[in-house]
């Protein structure tokens, strides 16, 4: 576990200079719709990523706009917004997802622990086993359910010997809450699974290359409510070994999962917080309309 | 405000919100006027009028339990967060309180049945001298909360809560006075005991009434204030 470093804190304190003075009371009720300035805490005492003063571009399009927050050692954070606030592009800066998009252009600071993510001695394929993704639609690949968990630590190199490579297997898919039901069909397709168990296989084959974050977008808006009841668990589960960035649109999953929740609002970050007050009492007005169904 | 008063996506659920809210105010009005009807019949020592009030308590009873029932089935249907989860929650408790000032006035009705239907005789004018003063404190109390929770006005629910004291110290000066009576003349002891009974009553009418208005200061600013202090609550209302 790093300590916030130095350099963070600074860089805080430019993002938090470079804009107008931020209402910093406890009380304080934003009812403004045109202040777009973040309200509540960004820092954390034990940041595992700290994103500082993030811009992404589409081309012309200004997608994510001067966001700052902290991402916490085993915490699961939420975040939520209306299509299009940009919780889905943010996500996929956090493992340089959208390098792959040649329009994209992103401007900031985003540290895992003490790295900056985007330096250049980073090898981004690296950076994507330390922080791993998980898509809204499973999307396993088109081989055994064996392979599929086994691919990312071959290509790695991860393990010497096929003995420890069943192992990391079985352990992944253990992991992952799927064992019981696949360890007797290892060889059919992972396609043969159920959605939510296509799922689960899609987290224990990004848990086995041995992540430390692992990101999650909308993973659960294609399955049934057991399924995601069941990865809603295994999230639980999980946040004791990682870190999880979750993006939701469901809010009754937001709450049920999440420790902090993060309000995105057409690219700008609007409200940071505890879940717990985050959806009980809003500060920002923006925030209220949205978790309470008013939204224009 | 911290409560957004725009209109819902869902219209139907502002339909639902706006239903309960009508129905908790609809039940406060009748909870008002059975405080006053309660102690005009005593008053006049008017046993019909009496027995009409212990009987309309029913209506009362009534109306917690279907707002009760509109809160839960809001709650199950609607998964209200943020400002209407505050609303259901605090409308919930106002119920709560309003169906206990309903008993409290029912039992200043069933005090003036024993005191003016039996053998004894009734109590004199001095020793029920406390009770209109401390009913017009209690019934401005209640009345005012509803007021705030009708308009959400968290300036009103404040000056209610605040009002609280003087109705408390009202009624520990009419103690202290039924208790001299007492003592200079034992035989007053039953009538005056019916009376304590009436004005702790309405001492206990405007705790609820305090309650309601805590209720609102949640309901509007999101912040606690049950059981803290005078001035925390008037910071946690009133500071932006």
């Amino acid at each position: 576990m790093s300590t916030p470093a130095l350099e963070t804190q600074v860089a805080l304190n430019g993002a938090l200079n470079r804009r107008a003075p931020r209402p910093q009371s406890a009380s304080v009720q934003v009812t403004d719709y045109d202040n777009r300035q973040t309200v509540g805490k960004l820092t954390v005492d034990n940041p595992k990523m700290a994103c500082r003063d993030v811009n992404v571009y589409y081309g012309q399009k200004h997608a994510i706009k001067n966001v700052s927050l902290d991402i916490g050692a085993n915490e699961v954070i939420a975040f939520i917004g209306p299509s299009g606030c940009g919780k889905s592009t943010f996500i996929r800066c956090l493992n340089r997802m959208n390098d792959t998009i040649p329009t994209a252009r992103i401007t900031g600071l985003i540290k895992l622990d003490d790295d900056d993510i985007h330096a250049k001695e980073i090898d981004v394929v690296q950076l994507r086993a330390r922080v791993g993704m998980v898509f809204q639609k499973p999307n396993p690949f088109p081989k055994s359910i064996y392979e599929n968990v086994a691919y990312g630590p071959r290509i790695h190199g991860m393990v010497n010997t096929k003995a420890e490579l069943d192992d990391l297997v079985r352990e992944s898919l253990e992991r992952a809450g799927l064992i019981k039901e696949v360890e007797k069909r290892m060889l059919e397709p992972g396609t043969s699974l159920s959605g939510g168990q296509q799922q689960r296989l899609c987290i224990a084959r990004a848990i086995a290359v041995n992540p430390e974050v692992i990101l999650m977008d909308e993973p659960c808006s294609a399955l049934d409510p057991i399924a995601t009841a069941k990865i809603e668990e295994l999230i639980d589960e999980l946040r004791e070994n990682y870190t999880i960035v979750i993006v939701t649109h469901s809010m009754q999953q937001a709450a049920r999962v999440s420790q902090r929740t993060a309000y995105f609002h057409l690219g700008d970050l609007i409200e940071i917080g505890d879940t717990d007050q985050i959806f009980t009492n809003p500060r920002h007005k923006l925030t209220e309309d949205y978790i309470t169904g008013r939204f224009g | 405000m911290a409560i957004s008063q725009d209109a819902h996506t869902v219209k139907q659920f502002d339909v639902q919100l706006a239903n309960l809210r009508s129905l908790v105010l609809e039940m406060g009005g009748l909870v008002e006027e059975q405080i006053k009807h309660a102690i005009q019949a005593l008053d006049d020592e008017d046993l019909a009028a009496a027995r009409e009030v212990i009987a309309r308590d029913q209506v009362i009873n009534g109306l917690q339990v279907k707002a009760d029932e509109d809160c839960v089935s809001i709650i199950a249907l609607r998964q209200p967060l943020g400002s209407d989860l505050r609303l259901i929650m605090s409308l919930s408790r106002i119920v709560t309180d309003l169906e206990r000032i309903g008993d409290e006035a029912e039992k200043i009705a069933r005090m003036t049945i024993k005191t003016y239907d039996g053998d004894l005789s009734p109590p004199s004018a001095k020793l029920l001298r406390d009770v209109k003063p401390m009913a017009k404190l209690a019934v401005d109390m209640l009345h005012n909360a509803l007021d705030s929770l009708a308009r959400l006005d968290v300036e009103e629910a404040v000056a209610v809560a605040q009002g609280d004291d003087e109705l408390d110290q009202e009624f520990q000066s009419a103690l202290r006075r039924l208790i001299t009576y007492m003592m200079e003349d034992t035989r007053t002891i039953g009538q005056a005991i019916s009376v304590i009974f009436i004005i702790k009553a309405l001492e206990r009418i405007g705790d609820h009434s305090k309650n309601i208005a805590e209720y609102l200061i949640y309901l509007v600013r999101g912040k606690d204030v049950r059981h803290a202090s005078m001035d925390a609550l008037v910071q946690g209302a009133l500071e932006d």
